[in-house]
């Protein structure tokens, strides 16, 4: 695109946040601040994922832009279209064709590859901040690996619900050392990040940090010894592929108490679908 | 007293501007004994409290501490993780305030249960029986375990906060003022509570406190500070019985029935 740099951000801004992802690289689930440009859509649509997808973009990548597992959306048209424009680089809505996937609350069902990178857009870096107002504070109980109150909080979640009650952005220890939000993923989601095949990058454009976990590390979700975590999903099949393994999202259809569950990850339930699969609730013609 | 010290500081001196809060001041403790500091307010007792506790550093002087195995560490030299490690397992301090202490959006189990998850515990089953237990044991009803600290009363809130300090069993305890703002009848049943629970955990503590009262009931030492010193010190019933100086002569003459 004419009078931009290719995908937007200038040489030096791309360098910079380089230089803040391999040090997030180098130390798995560590918070490295970052000088966050304002970018061309408001804080909390994804400006830190938006960076740091600018910065790694080269010329022969194929960008996947999901939110809530929906390539269809706005904000992940939005964003498709905005490298488009500016990287003029090829885009798809196929899982396994992308090389770089920016993702807002899910990981896509399909297993991701080596040779792939996501990028989670954050909104919230610190996963204390709930417990813990200051953040000299909390700074201090990572570096010394205080991780004691978090536990605290499940803690009283079984105290009073009977079972851990957080259903995302459920905290995780990365590497054993670091304490780390996923970002709002369903911790359906979090098994997956275990020793994924793929590089997973962190980026909160308001609050100014980037996180990685390098691929084939260990990604293990707080629990109790007597309280394993679980991950919640809907108790069916999704209506539309009869998928059982992957995450749903309940629509209401109608306003007596009519509700469809369907697959999150549009790109895995349309595949499937064409492969053949079908739900209960599936229309002939919804199959094509 | 023979045998080796549990805590002993050595010149300690620190100046808040031209005001002198500490000056040359020596201290010993031995494990299992409780040395109560008494003085009037501004006298530095506070101050000489969280020097001991390494919460302060000094302008002069070195508090040293004996770990379980003998070693001796200098506690203002230490490295700060391993400070913090020592006040959340070998040692505790109990506030005057409760609430400086206590997380008060969280219930009375998780409260005293978060030292042990701070050391790894991971098992809810016995971290909810532990604080089961020294909720017993601070006299405090089982059935209120998952409630908030601020549905307690004043003297509730001190013992739930001496629960959370000793159910890692801590070796030492520092006490500022623990029963400071209380009334008098539950002053009383928590200096016994506070007497039983070190004697039977063989706890040493020091014990900051204004009130003469609650030293001869605790303290097995006393020492008296005025303006920065520590005026004199010994056994407590030899001292509050035959005070030699002047000041602490003042201070006892001026209590009733002490």
């Amino acid at each position: 695109m004419k009078g931009y740099n290719f995908a937007y951000l200038d040489e030096q801004t791309k360098r910079m946040i380089r230089r803040a992802l391999l040090k997030a690289v180098a130390i798995p689930g560590h918070q490295v601040p970052f000088g966050s440009r304002e970018m061309p859509l408001p804080y909390g649509w994804g400006t830190g994922g938006i960076q740091v997808t600018a910065s790694i973009l080269g010329g022969n990548d194929v960008l996947k832009v999901i939110d809530q597992g929906a390539d269809d959306t706005t904000n992940a048209v939005s964003i498709r279209r905005f490298f488009a424009r500016t990287a003029g680089v090829a885009t798809t809505t196929r899982t396994a064709e992308a090389t770089v996937i920016q993702t807002r609350h899910r990981i896509p069902e399909q297993r991701l590859r080596e040779d792939q990178i996501i990028v989670y857009q954050v909104p919230q870096p610190e996963p204390l901040f709930r417990l813990e107002p200051s953040r000299i504070e909390t700074r201090r109980m990572h570096s010394l690996a205080d991780y004691g109150l978090m536990h605290v909080k499940l803690y009283e979640d079984i105290a009073r619900f009977g079972q851990i009650s957080i259903s995302y952005d459920y905290p995780v220890l990365v590497n054993q050392r670091y304490l780390m939000s996923p970002s709002p993923i369903p911790a359906f989601d979090n098994p997956k990040m275990d020793m994924m095949p793929a590089l997973q990058l962190f980026g909160a454009g308001r609050e100014k940090r980037i996180y990685a976990i390098p691929p084939w590390t260990r990604v293990r979700s707080l629990d109790f010894d007597d309280h394993p975590f679980r991950a919640i999903n809907a108790p069916r099949p999704c209506g539309l592929c009869g998928a059982r393994d992957a995450y749903l999202d309940e629509v209401v259809t109608d306003d007596r108490g009519g509700r469809l569950f369907v697959c999150s990850d549009t790109d895995h339930c349309a595949e499937r679908r064409a492969a053949g699969h079908m739900g209960d609730d599936a229309l002939p013609e919804a199959a094509e | 007293m023979t045998g080796e010290t549990l805590l002993s500081a050595r010149g300690l001196s620190l100046h808040f501007g031209a005001i002198p809060a500490l000056v040359d001041v020596a201290v010993d403790l031995w494990p299992g004994e409780m040395l109560a500091i008494v003085g009037e307010s501004g006298s530095g007792k506070t101050t000489l409290l969280n020097v001991l506790s390494g919460r302060m550093a000094p302008d002069a002087g070195a508090v040293w501490y004996r770990d379980p195995a003998g070693r001796l560490h200098d506690v203002h030299a230490m490295p700060a993780p391993a400070l913090r490690t020592l006040h959340r397992s070998d040692w505790g301090f109990v506030h005057q305030d409760p609430r400086q202490n206590l997380r008060m959006t969280v219930s009375a189990g998780g409260n005293v249960g978060e030292r042990l998850m701070a050391q790894g515990a991971r098992h809810y089953g016995d971290i909810r029986a532990q604080a089961l237990d020294w909720l017993a044991q601070v006299e405090i009803d089982g059935d209120r375990i998952d409630d908030l600290p601020r549905t307690f009363s004043g003297g509730m809130l001190q013992r739930l906060q001496i629960a959370r300090t000793l159910v890692t069993h801590p070796r030492l305890v520092f006490m500022d003022e623990p029963t400071g703002g209380l009334d008098v009848s539950v002053q009383a049943r928590l200096l016994d509570l506070i007497r039983g629970l070190v004697t039977r955990l063989q706890i040493a503590a020091v014990l900051v406190t204004h009130d003469i009262a609650v030293a001869r009931l605790l303290a097995h030492r006393i020492a008296v500070m005025q303006r920065g010193r520590v005026v004199e010190t010994g056994l407590t019933d030899q001292v509050l019985d035959d005070p030699q100086h002047p000041y602490t002569q003042l201070l006892v003459s001026s209590v009733l029935n002490a």
